[in-house]
C-alpha cells in the first residue's frame, strides 16, 4: 500500500512503487481529469502539481512521492493562481477540443504561483512543454498574462 | 472530402419531415422523419428499403417541462465549437434563452443522423455549418411555430399576433406570456409546419455574436469526459502492439514474461496484432513491453520512402484523369515562355492528443461501445460486423474528441477494442500508446503536383495542373471516387479562383506501396492550395510583378470576395513595407471549403536555416460567421497545424515501417514558436461557409512564400528544409 495526499485527501492505493502516478490518478483512483498524451513526458498533458511545482505525473514513480502534496486539475481551482487562470481561461475561450487544457491550466497556475507577473519568456519557459495540437497558444499566452493581472477572482 | 467533383453524386440533398411527440416524462419532442433520396444512397448499401427511414422522436429538439431545452447533435464535437455553433442556429430560430440550452450527442443513425452533404453521419471537411445550416433553422423554426399556436390557443388569440423571445411566447397586445415549458405538453399535441418562414438574417439574436462556448467549463476543471475517460464498472485495461511492418501478421509469442507481471490477467494474440490486458494501463504495458513477439513482416519489409517517392514521381509522368478542362491548354502552353514546376507534400500522423482508444463491452445479447468518433454509425457498424450481432444490439455512446482532424474518420481502433472485448469477461477499454498512434494510423498521403503555364501580358494565359496520389474516397466514400478523379484530391485545384483562360486539371490515382492512407485535417486543398501558392508566386516573379498584384489582377473579375480580403490582408500586414535582411512576407489566397481567405506570413530565416515566423496576418470571408469568436480561433489553431506541418511535418517510411514514434521525433509547434497572428473576419451576409481547416491550408503556403521572398529560395517539398536553407545542399 502506498499512501498519497491528493487533493487535501490521503489515498491509500494498492500499486507497485515503479507506477506512475498518471496511471494511479486514472486507473485506480478514477480521477481522470489528467491525461495520457504520451508517456515520455513530451507533452505535458498529465501535468499535475506537486508541493506546487508542475510535474510530469507520467514519469513520476508513485513509491517516490512520499509525503509531498499532489494537486489536480480537479482542485486547482482552490488555488488563487489556478482559479485565476481558469478564469481567464473561460473569459478568453481558450479551450478547443480541450484534452490538453487541464496540463497547459496546471502549468499556467505553477507559473503564476512563483511569477505573478510573467513576461514572454518567462510564458516561453513554463508552457514550451506543454503540447496543444489544436494550437491555442495564442490563447494560453493571452489568458495567462489576463490572470497575472487579475487581482482576485 | 468534397464530393462535387466530375460528374457529381447527384443525391446527396435529403428531404424531411419534422414530427412532433409527447415526451416520457411530459413535454415536447420534436424529430424528424427521413426519406427521399439521401435515406435511398444509404440504405441501398445497407439492403434495406429506401422509405423505411423511421421517425426519430428526439432526433433534435427535446423541451421538459421545466422549459430545458435540449439538443441532439448530430456531429461530433472534437474542439471545432460545433456543439455551440449548432446550438446557437437552432435556438435562434427556435427563440430559446441560450441558457436553458442543453446539447448530447446523438446516437448512431446514417438515417436519422446524416449529414445532408455526406450522406452519411459523419463530421468532417469543415462542413457541419453549411450541411446543416438550413435544416436546423427549419426545426427550430417549426418548433418555434407550434409553440406559439399552442400559446395562442390557450389565450384564443391569433398566433399572428404572437412573438416568441428567450423561451417565452408574448403576446404583445396584452403583455401576457407563457414559459415553453408550460406549452411544451400542448406543443406536443400539434403538427410543426413543414415549411415554417426563416428569420431574416439581419433579426439574429445569437448568430453572429461572440457567444460562450458550451462545453469549455467542463473542459477547464477535469470534469469533461472523451472516450478515453471511460470506466464502466469493473472495467480492465488494454494496450497492444501491431506488426511495426505495414500488412505483417503476428509469427510467435512468448507471453511467459508479460503474464508474470503483477495486474497482468490475458495476452490476446490475434492475427495482426497482440493486445494485453490488466488491471490498469501500466501493467497492461509493463506486459506488453515483456513480451517477445516474432512477426512475419510479409511482403511490405522492403518499403521505404526512396522507393515511394520513386514510384510517385514515375506515376506522375503519365496522363491522369481529367477533372477540369477550360479554354485550349496546350495551344496556350505553346504559346511563349513556358514554365514548369513540381510540388510534393509528405506523409503526415495526425497525432491527436488523445490516443487512438475505444472501451467495448461485448456479451452474447449485446455490445456497448464507448468512444469518440467522427463516424458514429459506422463504429456501430463496425462492432455489429465483429460480433455477429444486429445493429440494433450495439449501443454506441459517442463522447468528446481529444482531437479528430480526420483521424476520427475511421475506426480500426474501435474493431480492434471489440475484437479484444470478445475475450474478456466485462468491460475492456484498450489505449493505444503513442508510438502506436503514431506507427498505425491512416497517413495524409504522399502527393506529387505537376504544373505548367505561360504567361500574356503579366496574367496566366496557359495552366495544366496534375495531381498525383492516393484516392483516399476510393476507400472512404467510393461515391467521391468517379471516373478516375478523387473529388477530395482535386478541390481547390478544379475551382482555383484566378481568371486564366485556358486550364486542365487532372488526377492521377496512385496508391502507395503499404501505407494506409486517410483524410488529415485540410484534405485535398491542403496539397493544392500549396502547390497551386507556391508555383503563382514563382510566376509572378517570373512576371516581374509584385505577388499580391499580380493574384490581385487574375481575383478581381473571377472572385471579388477573395480579391477583397487580399487586400485587406496586405493593408494589415504592411505589405510592401521594408524588412531587415533575412526576414521576408508570403501570402498564399485561398477559396476553400467555401471560406474566402488571404494570409500573409512574416518569417525571419537564420543562417542555419531555421525558420522563425514572427507574425501571420488572415483575413477570413466566411460569409456569416455564426459564431465569430469560434471562427477566430479555429484560424487561430489551423494556422498553427499548419506550421507545425510546414516546420517538422515528414513521416517517413524504413524497411516497412513508421520511422518515428512519438513527440521527441514527431515534432509539434510549441508556444515559445507560436506567431502573434491577427485575424480578421470580413461580416458580409453570404450562406456560412467553412472553417476548421482552413487555416492548416493557408499556413504552407504564405510560410513558403516568405521564405522565397526573404531568401530567394523556391522550396518546392514540405516540410521545409533546413539544409538547403542554410545553403547545405541544393534545393
Amino acid at each position: 500500500m502506498t499512501s498519497l495526499r491528493i487533493n487535501g485527501q490521503t489515498h491509500d492505493v494498492d500499486a507497485p512503487d515503479d507506477m506512475p502516478l498518471l496511471w494511479v490518478l486514472r486507473d485506480i483512483l478514477g480521477m481522470t481529469g489528467t491525461k495520457f498524451g504520451c508517456g515520455i513526458a513530451q507533452c505535458g498533458a498529465c501535468t499535475v502539481h506537486l508541493d506546487g511545482k508542475a510535474v510530469r505525473s507520467c514519469q513520476l514513480a508513485v513509491g517516490a512521492i512520499g509525503n509531498r502534496a499532489i494537486t489536480t486539475i480537479e482542485a486547482v481551482g482552490a488555488t488563487p493562481a489556478g482559479a485565476k487562470v481558469q478564469r481567464a481561461w473561460l473569459d478568453l475561450e481558450v479551450v478547443q477540443c480541450g484534452y490538453c487544457q487541464s496540463g497547459q491550466i496546471m502549468a499556467a497556475a505553477a507559473l503564476l504561483a512563483t511569477t505573478p507577473h510573467p513576461d514572454d519568456s518567462d510564458i516561453d519557459a513554463a508552457m514550451a512543454g506543454n503540447i496543444c495540437r489544436c494550437g491555442t497558444y495564442v490563447r494560453i499566452r493571452a489568458a495567462i498574462k489576463k490572470a497575472a493581472a487579475a487581482t482576485q477572482v | 472530402m468534397t464530393i462535387h467533383p466530375v460528374s457529381p453524386p447527384k443525391n446527396l440533398s435529403r428531404r424531411f419531415v419534422l414530427r412532433s411527440g409527447a415526451a416520457a416524462g411530459g413535454g415536447l419532442l420534436l424529430g424528424l422523419y427521413t426519406h427521399g433520396a439521401a435515406a435511398a444512397v444509404v440504405n441501398a448499401s445497407e439492403g434495406v428499403h429506401a422509405d423505411d427511414g423511421p421517425f426519430a422522436p428526439d432526433a433534435f429538439i427535446r423541451i421538459d417541462r421545466t422549459g430545458k431545452v435540449t439538443l441532439v447533435m448530430a456531429q461530433a464535437e472534437m474542439g471545432q465549437g460545433i456543439y455551440t455553433a449548432h446550438a446557437m442556429i437552432l435556438a435562434e430560430e427556435l427563440d430559446a434563452a441560450f441558457d436553458h440550452v442543453v446539447v448530447e450527442a446523438s446516437p448512431p443513425s446514417d438515417k436519422l443522423y446524416a449529414n445532408p452533404i455526406f450522406g452519411i453521419q459523419a463530421t468532417g471537411n469543415s462542413n457541419s455549418v453549411r450541411a446543416f445550416w438550413t435544416e436546423l433553422r427549419q426545426a427550430g423554426a417549426a418548433a418555434r411555430a407550434i409553440l406559439v399556436q399552442a400559446a395562442a390557443a390557450q389565450w384564443k388569440v391569433d398566433p399572428a399576433t404572437c412573438t416568441a423571445l428567450n423561451s417565452e411566447i408574448i403576446h404583445t397586445a396584452s403583455g401576457r406570456k407563457l414559459a415553453y415549458g408550460a406549452l411544451a405538453d400542448a406543443a406536443a399535441k400539434l403538427t410543426p409546419p413543414a415549411n415554417p418562414p426563416l428569420k431574416d438574417p439581419k433579426n439574429f439574436r445569437l448568430i453572429g455574436k461572440p457567444l460562450k462556448r458550451l462545453d469549455t467549463p467542463d473542459k477547464v476543471d477535469g470534469k469533461a469526459l472523451y472516450g478515453i475517460d471511460m470506466l464502466p464498472p469493473g472495467v480492465k485495461f488494454a494496450t497492444l502492439a501491431a506488426c511495426p511492418v505495414f500488412g505483417g501478421k503476428v509469427g510467435h509469442v512468448d507471453d511467459r514474461a508479460a503474464k508474470a507481471v503483477p495486474g497482468v490477467r490475458q495476452v490476446l494474440v490475434f492475427d495482426n496484432f497482440v493486445a494485453v490486458v490488466g488491471d490498469h494501463f501500466w501493467a497492461a504495458k509493463q506486459g506488453l513491453d515483456a513480451l517477445d513477439i516474432t512477426w512475419n513482416e510479409g511482403p511490405n519489409a522492403h518499403v521505404d520512402s526512396a522507393l515511394i517517392w520513386r514510384d510517385l514521381e514515375a506515376a506522375s509522368e503519365h496522363p491522369g484523369a481529367v477533372a477540369k478542362a477550360v479554354g485550349d491548354a496546350d495551344k496556350a502552353l505553346q504559346d511563349g515562355d513556358r514554365f514548369e514546376a513540381h510540388y510534393a507534400m509528405p506523409f503526415l500522423s495526425h497525432a491527436p492528443m488523445e490516443p487512438i482508444n475505444c472501451t467495448a463491452h461485448v456479451r452474447p445479447d449485446g455490445c456497448d461501445v464507448w468512444v469518440g468518433t467522427q463516424v458514429c454509425a459506422r463504429a456501430q457498424a463496425i462492432a455489429a460486423k465483429v460480433t455477429g450481432l444486429p445493429l440494433d444490439k450495439v449501443i454506441v455512446h459517442n463522447q468528446l474528441l481529444g482531437g479528430g482532424f480526420g483521424r476520427r474518420l475511421d475506426i480500426d481502433g474501435i474493431e480492434q477494442a471489440v475484437r479484444v472485448a470478445q475475450k474478456v469477461d466485462g468491460p475492456v477499454k484498450l489505449v493505444r500508446t503513442r508510438e502506436e498512434d503514431i506507427q498505425h494510423d491512416f497517413y495524409r498521403p504522399v502527393y506529387y503536383d505537376r504544373l505548367t503555364a505561360t504567361l500574356k501580358d503579366g496574367r496566366i494565359n496557359g495552366w495544366t495542373h496534375r495531381i498525383t496520389g492516393s484516392s483516399v474516397m476510393a476507400r472512404w466514400f467510393p461515391l467521391g471516387f468517379q471516373h478516375g478523379v478523387d473529388g477530395d484530391g482535386v478541390d481547390s485545384a478544379i475551382d482555383e479562383p484566378y481568371d486564366i483562360p485556358n486550364m486542365r486539371v487532372e488526377f492521377r490515382q496512385h496508391e502507395p506501396p503499404a501505407v494506409p492512407t486517410g483524410f488529415w485535417r485540410g484534405v485535398g486543398p491542403n496539397n493544392n492550395v500549396f502547390a497551386i501558392e507556391s508555383f503563382i508566386d514563382e510566376l509572378a516573379n517570373k512576371a516581374g510583378k509584385d505577388p499580391v498584384d499580380f493574384r490581385l489582377a487574375m481575383l478581381k473579375t473571377k472572385t471579388p470576395r477573395l480579391a477583397a480580403a487580399l487586400e485587406l490582408a496586405a493593408q494589415r500586414s504592411g505589405w510592401g513595407n521594408p524588412l531587415p535582411a533575412r526576414r521576408g512576407r508570403g501570402v498564399a489566397a485561398q477559396v476553400a471549403f467555401a471560406s474566402f481567405i488571404a494570409t500573409i506570413a512574416e518569417v525571419e530565416v537564420d543562417e542555419n536555416g531555421e525558420v522563425r515566423v514572427p507574425r501571420i496576418t488572415c483575413v477570413v470571408d466566411t460569409g456569416i460567421a455564426v459564431n465569430p469568436d469560434t471562427v477566430i480561433a479555429q484560424l487561430q489553431g489551423g494556422l498553427i497545424f499548419g506550421l507545425t506541418a510546414a516546420l517538422y511535418g515528414e513521416v517517413t517510411i524504413d524497411k516497412g515501417r513508421v520511422q518515428q514514434s512519438n513527440f521527441n521525433d514527431y515534432r509539434m509547434l510549441r508556444i515559445d514558436q507560436a506567431p502573434a497572428i491577427d485575424v480578421h473576419l470580413i461580416r458580409n451576409g453570404e450562406a456560412p461557409g467553412g472553417i476548421g481547416e482552413t487555416g492548416t491550408t493557408a499556413a504552407p503556403p504564405a510560410v513558403r512564400n516568405a521564405i522565397y521572398a526573404a531568401t530567394g529560395i523556391a522550396l518546392r517539398r514540405m516540410p521545409i528544409d533546413r539544409d538547403v536553407l542554410a545553403g547545405r545542399k541544393q534545393p
